[in-house]
């Protein structure tokens, strides 16, 4: 008897909820996508933080529960604290070098009469390359011998450094190589910003006598502050998962110095089956990058404030 | 304004410095390798191309691209749309949550998923095989913010038009919302072209099978073995990265409106 009646219930309710066909279509739109997501997205989150307290190779029946050990144990051997500075360092490094030089890009672009589309498709250019295709080019253009870095510093009787195995330049040359990928993003969420000011200002101030970089100083930064916070917060997320121009130019050496998260995690999962470590630095890079992100929209917060008041 | 062409110029070459470089070289002889001129190509040695692709099976690995790429982007603009419509048009119950989890999966790193994604297409026999470089990326959380915000944009003037004319609401999304929204969905998918043929962590983990190297795979095994004959190099990774650019010539318009759609969001 209750069957009859419970579904006679959820009858009602469909038709209710489905007056124009929505549930309906709502069902047949969603459904796939939300399988899709919630098997390779959604459930792997919840498996990995189960993952991440578990001791496995990914293929013994046995998974000892070690809780907290696998972030003990990466921390403890050195191998997490260097994975977070390289990275930090690296992050850090790109995601405000190019901010600052897409900045001055973006206005020189916006100064200039002529040519301004082809300026921001050069400057766009290495942004859409296939990052594994430019490293192996730029780790041909680093090599210490005949490479072309040093071959053009020779002619000015400069000795370059053996970039990519230095302990001191390895690091500083993966940082040029993703300013350098990453510059162009930056060039056109200015110019997109840029556009949008609004002109009155800058004449204003001209007719003042404010010069050129008093303008950009006191007028130009307050009102793009938005703009160069949210640069700032996406430079941040993407440099923290960098990982395929370190894997191509130095895999993380030498000594290290290059280790980012993403190759400590590559290397822990794939190179010594130790899938619960890589899990750990995964719910690391996930910690550390929502942490600057909510620091940062703080910051964005007290930001936009300050130019509204 | 001379000098701010000057300083852009200069820095214009000093930016396409690798890639002019990387033309120049895959046409050089391997003799004249490392003599100049370095950035502008005087030899044309297109056999260069032709020896890339004897000594590692690069028609394969692009091949192998090509279906992948395909696929994601096939269905990245199918579900983003698809879902984008129902989150921005339909009314059903559960909406508001969905719409804030799919949301959320946006702000969660890769490397989080990583390890149970591959576990999990390792259980399903998917490893080495098309269909695992392919479905679990076939849905972009990112896609489906950004169609939901053009249809909400969209006068919904047309699809109440067609439901008065009877069609089903499923009816409408494909006939009337689907049609309508292409330049919207061209954005979707000169993203999701460059995300996939670019890509090299998914294949990297998933295949092991030189048969089903991706390009970009293909090409970072191929520098390792072969890292001392510039010209292929430099040959394999023109090859590599051309599709891309060809990519972001065609549709600039799509993509520069994306990112500034993204970034305002």
């Amino acid at each position: 008897m209750a069957r009859p009646h419970r579904s006679g219930r959820v009858k009602s309710w469909y038709r209710r909820n489905n007056r124009l066909g929505d549930l309906s279509a709502a069902t047949v739109l969603l459904t796939p996508p939300l399988v899709i997501l919630g098997v390779f997205t959604i459930w792997p989150i919840v498996y990995s933080a189960y993952l991440a307290l578990v001791d496995w190779d990914g293929l013994a029946a046995d998974r000892p529960f070690v809780g907290f050990d696998n972030f003990a144990r990466l921390w403890e051997s050195g191998e997490l604290p260097q994975s977070i500075k390289a990275t930090v360092i690296y992050t850090v490094a790109v995601a405000v070098g190019s901010v600052v030089v897409g900045l001055v890009v973006a206005l020189l672009i916006e100064r200039v009469a002529h040519g301004r589309s082809l300026y921001r498709a050069v400057y766009f250019l290495p942004a859409v390359t296939a990052t594994v295709a430019v490293s192996v080019v730029w780790g041909l253009l680093l090599d210490p011998g005949p490479g072309y870095i040093n071959t053009t510093l020779r002619q000015f009787g400069v000795e370059g450094p053996n970039w990519l195995r230095s302990t001191t330049w390895a690091l500083p040359a993966v940082i040029g190589v993703g300013i350098w990928k990453h510059l162009g993003f930056n060039v056109v969420v200015f110019l997109a910003g840029l556009a949008a000011l609004p002109r009155d200002v800058f004449e204003a101030s001209a007719v003042d006598g404010a010069g050129s970089w008093r303008t950009i100083r006191s007028i130009l930064l307050p009102l793009m502050a938005p703009i160069i916070l949210l640069l700032l917060i996406m430079g941040t997320i993407d440099g923290f998962l960098v990982f395929d121009q370190v894997f191509i130019l130095t895999e993380g050496g030498p000594l290290g110095t290059t280790d980012v998260l993403g190759m400590l995690l590559y290397r822990r999962a794939f190179r010594f089956f130790d899938l619960g470590g890589a899990a750990a630095v995964g719910w690391v890079m996930f910690g550390l990058v929502a942490a600057i992100t909510l620091v940062q929209w703080r910051a964005y917060g007290a930001g936009a404030k300050g130019v509204g008041g | 304004m001379a000098t701010r062409h000057l300083l852009l110029i200069v820095g214009g070459v000093v930016i396409l410095v690798p890639l002019l470089w990387m033309l120049t070289t895959s046409l050089k002889s391997p003799g004249e390798v490392h003599l100049p001129p370095y950035l502008i190509p005087t030899s044309f040695e297109w056999s260069n191309y032709a020896e890339a692709f004897r000594v590692d099976q690069f028609d394969r690995f692009y091949l192998n691209s090509a279906v992948m790429t395909g696929g994601i982007v096939a269905g990245q603009v199918i579900f983003s749309s698809a879902a984008g419509y129902a989150f921005a048009r339909l009314r059903f119950p559960g909406r508001g949550i969905l719409f804030a989890v799919v949301l959320a999966t946006m702000m969660m790193p890769v490397y989080v998923t990583l390890i149970p994604s591959y576990l999990i297409v390792r259980t399903f026999g998917w490893l080495d095989t098309y269909t695992g470089l392919i479905v679990p990326r076939l849905v972009s959380p990112f896609g489906i913010f950004l169609m939901r915000q053009y249809y909400l944009s969209l006068s919904a003037d047309f699809e109440e038009a067609a439901l008065v004319d009877g069609a089903s609401r499923f009816r409408v999304w494909r006939s009337v919302a689907l049609p309508m929204s292409a330049p919207a969905l061209a954005t979707v998918g000169i993203f999701a072209f460059l995300f996939s043929w670019n890509d090299l962590l998914w294949p990297l983990i998933i295949t092991t099978d030189p048969d089903m190297r991706t390009v970009q795979l293909g090409l970072a095994m191929f520098s390792g073995r072969y890292g001392t004959q510039w010209t292929l190099l430099a040959a394999g990774s023109l090859i590599a990265t051309l599709p891309a650019i060809v990519a972001f010539l065609v549709g600039q318009r799509w993509l520069v409106r994306g990112i500034a759609l993204g970034a305002s969001k």
